[in-house]
């Protein structure tokens, strides 16, 4: 079994997709949405992340399986370190001490 | 009793004699670099965790010190760094191929977009050293009360933003460095014609550190720049 080589065609258009979704996410940071322009950006961010991971860190074709549940666990991580500790910063105070 | 040898099977130098197939070896590679970037993602969380909770206590400080950034040399750069992940791709693809030369091309545009990111983050950097906007005993954002009437700030709270700022962006910036190291010791042994379609593991794992740090930039860029325009 050998490994999985992808068509150059398929990183050139994710290439085009990065690079658009970073002009749409600058462009839409000048449009007041209220608290949205947070979710958006960061769901922006998110989906390039995605795409990078997937197939130019070529993830999605990884015959290893332990691979995926490393970086799930990792994300599992960073998801606690990041909501307990928000949800404990962000209830404590009425406003900032 | 047992005085059979064991059985040695004939395999080329690529092969590590402990691993079962060049596929295992390549394998345990690509894991043992997943691993040290789960560290790397909580390392980076701390600060990212940081930054959030800052910005929740001290928004209007956040949102001045986000709104001096330039917007335009930090988009610029953010394409750099995806171009730079473009070519880390298609080069290792051109190891998987064993297209030696197109390597070594891809090889060094890589090095050259590292370098034009880290050379615009000099640009930025130096921006804010120019606006006293660097933390420490020369710091002043009196500039910030003024472009931003409708923030009111505390002087001290901006120094806390701009400390997260050149915390954050300078341990990128770091990693961006061991990047270039890491790459050009890739381009002297793909010059040298070491990487095989058997055997190009140091390629596709630097690859993987070239495009976490992409990953980090890809976050770093909302959270600094772009997040508090507006409201």
């Amino acid at each position: 079994m050998s490994e999985h080589i992808l068509s150059s065609k398929v990183y050139w258009i994710i290439w085009i997709t990065l690079m658009c979704l970073t002009m749409v996410t600058a462009a839409v940071a000048f449009v007041d949405l209220g608290p949205f322009n947070t979710v958006v950006a960061l769901v922006i961010a998110t989906f390039k992340a995605l795409l990078v991971v997937l197939f130019f860190m070529h993830v999605k074709y990884a015959s290893e399986k332990m691979t995926k549940m490393v970086i799930v666990s990792a994300l599992f991580w960073l998801f606690l370190l990041l909501f307990l500790s928000l949800a404990d910063y962000g209830t404590r105070y009425a406003s900032h001490p | 009793m047992s005085d059979s040898p064991i059985a040695v099977e004939e395999h080329g130098p690529e092969l590590r004699h402990h691993f079962a197939s060049v596929e295992q070896q390549r394998d345990a590679a690509s894991l043992g670099m997943w691993l040290f970037l789960a560290t790397e993602i909580m390392f980076f969380g701390g600060l990212f965790l940081a930054y959030l909770v800052y910005r929740m206590w001290y928004y209007n400080e956040f949102a001045a010190g986000s709104r001096s950034l330039d917007i335009t040399l930090g988009t610029v750069n953010t394409m750099v760094l995806i171009c730079s992940s473009l070519t880390v791709a298609l080069g290792v693809r051109a190891a998987q191929m064993g297209k030696r030369m197109l390597l070594v091309i891809l090889l060094v545009l890589t090095l050259i977009f590292g370098l034009a990111f880290l050379g615009i983050k000099g640009v930025e950097w130096y921006q804010k050293y120019a606006e006293h906007h660097i933390p420490g005993h020369s710091f002043d954002a009196s500039d910030l009360a003024k472009d931003y009437p409708q923030l009111p700030i505390d002087q001290a709270h901006d120094q806390i933003y701009f400390s997260l700022y050149f915390a954050m962006t300078g341990l990128h910036a770091l990693h961006m460095i061991i990047g270039v190291g890491i790459f050009s010791f890739l381009l002297f042994y793909a010059w040298k014609g070491r990487y095989t379609p058997e055997y190009h593991t140091p390629v596709e794992i630097g690859g993987l550190y070239w495009h976490f740090v992409d990953i980090v930039w890809i976050y770093l860029f909302p959270l600094l720049y772009l997040i508090d325009r507006k409201r």
